[in-house]
């Protein structure tokens, strides 16, 4: 069974496969293939902030008695995020590649960072203080409706 | 129960870390300015003071400058531990560094000793701030990752660099009796391949695999690598002070054995990055990487096979290829990343919701052409330096030249994102 950490990373590599494929049609000039990718990136992304926000978030603030800690500000980051994917999306259905490519440089940092925080820092807390319960979070995480 | 001094809050105020970054191009058209002026009498000896004012030019005020404003910025992203009060430190950090740069090279030209005095002060007083603000967050740090192990040695090393260049100012300010050869070769080492490489290998093992999406270092690679080399350049250190000079050679190799380990390796990633555009800063990544790895080859091949070069233009470009080729490159690269990413993130938190236009994106704050123009006058600037170290009547003032328009344009191309910001920030 796999850590916390290793199960949400691992999503986050997928996130990132999608986003190089469609950063690379767009290179390419190629639409609807940047089309396609792009709304398999954005359903990964969408797929894996509920996982942190419905089932993660909850226990963490649980396990430390707070909500206005460190999971109140990847929450807000989640929020940056999403309004960007939006931008990205309003780009390609404005049929612009050149402004999606701008939008996504800034997605994939700021995206980036955000992960960082999460991969060196919020995980491995996390797998510290509920690592017994690890594989039923998976589990609920793997649960959650589609 | 949340662990101390976690925060995984946002930025600190976008001037605290532009500050330096804005400052930083300054000192390497100085630089230019300074090898323009003296011409290739430069080469003559790198113990004269017009190298040794240059030298600090570049490595106080580029490489130091941002590499401080860098830390205040990232720490609370790659170790979760914001540095307290980012204002104060950081004018606490830049103003003295800035100044103090300035009256040490001034004091190399002029070789007057108060200048040295007065450079040690500023100079003390700023590594001081810094050394114990980053020492604070780094040791305060609730996850012990692959970074911050690194940044932790990094920190260490760079203890060790000033201390030793607090000593060797006493030799210039106050005539204390020093070996100053090998200890200036301790400063040089002790700079270049531990503070800096340790640094940027700790910052590499977070940003090569997320900004290019690239494979992972190997995991004893990420959390070893630091650890190793800082123990080796300890020994290393011992050897060379207690004049075993064979043992002192196989320390130096294993050194630059390392270091050539880093630099392959990331390359390495680098060719298997799954994000196929190329962009300026990968070129500036690879530049860096290959610099490192081409130090490495030579020193070894100078340490065994002394008659290839003579020591001292091995010496030379030893200097310009980690001075320039290695840290100049990484560091010019990563602020492209850094500087309009963090215009962008500050517009978006102030303009939040009430911006009447929308916000410009890291591409329209600052364009792919300037910014590749500029990467082909750093390349030129490279060359020609390496070109002048080994005939410096031909390349001389073409190199002067190139370092100074290379220094001033990267100088404009961030200027000119902060102007964009502005005026975002005024049309919002």
């Amino acid at each position: 069974m796999p850590s916390i950490a290793e199960f949400l990373a691992a999503e986050h590599r997928q996130c990132d496969d999608h986003f190089a494929a469609a950063e690379e049609s767009a290179h390419a000039a190629d639409l609807t293939g940047c089309r396609i990718h792009f709304q398999q990136f954005q359903a990964a992304m969408e797929r894996h902030f509920r996982n942190e926000e419905d089932v993660l978030f909850p226990a963490f603030e649980q396990a430390t008695s707070s909500t206005m800690g460190p999971t109140r500000v990847m929450r807000l980051e989640h929020r940056q995020i999403r309004d960007a994917l939006a931008d990205m999306s309003s780009a390609l259905t404005g049929s612009d590649l050149e402004e999606y490519l701008g939008q996504a440089e800034t997605l994939l940092i700021l995206t980036q960072q955000h992960n960082i925080k999460e991969e060196q820092i919020l995980y491995p807390m996390c797998d510290q203080m509920l690592g017994n319960t690890a594989g039923l979070m998976i589990q609920a995480m793997q649960d959650l409706p589609a | 129960m949340i662990p101390v001094g976690l925060s995984l809050e946002q930025a600190p105020p976008f001037d605290a870390p532009l500050r330096f970054f804005l400052t930083a191009p300054g000192f390497l058209v100085l630089a230019g300015a300074l090898l323009l002026w003296q011409g290739p009498e430069f080469f003559a000896s790198r113990w004269l003071p017009v190298p040794l004012a240059l030298t600090h030019l570049l490595t106080l005020g580029f490489m130091a400058q941002v590499m401080a404003g860098a830390l205040l910025q990232i720490l609370p992203v790659v170790i979760g531990v914001a540095v307290p009060r980012p204002q104060w430190t950081a004018t606490l950090i830049h103003l003295p560094l800035t100044l103090g740069t300035l009256m040490l090279a001034g004091a190399f030209l002029r070789g007057i000793p108060v200048g040295f005095h007065l450079a040690l002060g500023l100079l003390g007083l700023g590594f001081g701030v810094a050394l114990i603000a980053f020492d604070l967050a780094v040791w305060r740090a609730p996850v012990t990752s692959g970074t911050v192990i690194a940044v932790r040695c990094a920190l260490g090393a760079l203890l060790v660099t000033v201390a030793l260049g607090l000593l060797l100012g006493g030799y210039f300010g106050w005539g204390l009796s020093l070996p100053v050869v090998a200890l200036t070769t301790l400063h040089a080492v002790w700079g270049l391949v531990g503070w800096t490489v340790l640094l940027v290998a700790g910052i590499a093992d977070q940003v090569v695999p997320m900004f290019h999406i690239t494979p992972f270092y190997p995991r004893r690679l990420s959390r070893g690598f630091a650890p190793l080399m800082a123990a080796v350049l300890t020994v290393w250190s011992a050897l060379a002070l207690g004049g075993w000079e064979t043992a002192a050679r196989a320390a130096g190799a294993a050194l630059a054995l390392g270091v050539a380990v880093f630099a392959g390796t990331t390359l390495h990633l680098l060719a298997q990055r799954r994000r196929k555009t190329s962009d300026p800063v990968l070129a500036y990544w690879r530049i860096s990487m290959l610099s490192l790895l081409a130090s490495a080859v030579l020193w070894l091949l100078a340490s065994f096979v002394p008659a290839l070069l003579p020591w001292a233009t091995v010496e030379w470009l030893l200097g310009i290829l980690l001075i320039v080729g290695f840290a100049g490159g990484v560091i010019n690269g990563m602020l492209y990343k850094i500087v309009p990413f963090l215009a962008w993130f500050h517009l978006q938190a102030q303009l939040l919701g009430r911006a009447k236009v929308p916000l410009p994106h890291m591409k329209q704050l600052l364009p792919d052409a300037p910014v590749r123009r500029q990467w082909q006058s750093f390349l030129a600037a490279l060359w020609l330096l390496l070109a002048a170290a080994a005939y410096p009547p031909v390349f001389t003032y073409p190199a002067a030249l190139a370092l100074g328009f290379t220094g001033a344009w990267l100088g404009v191309n961030l200027w000119s994102v902060w102007r964009s910001y502005r005026r975002a920030l005024c049309k919002g």
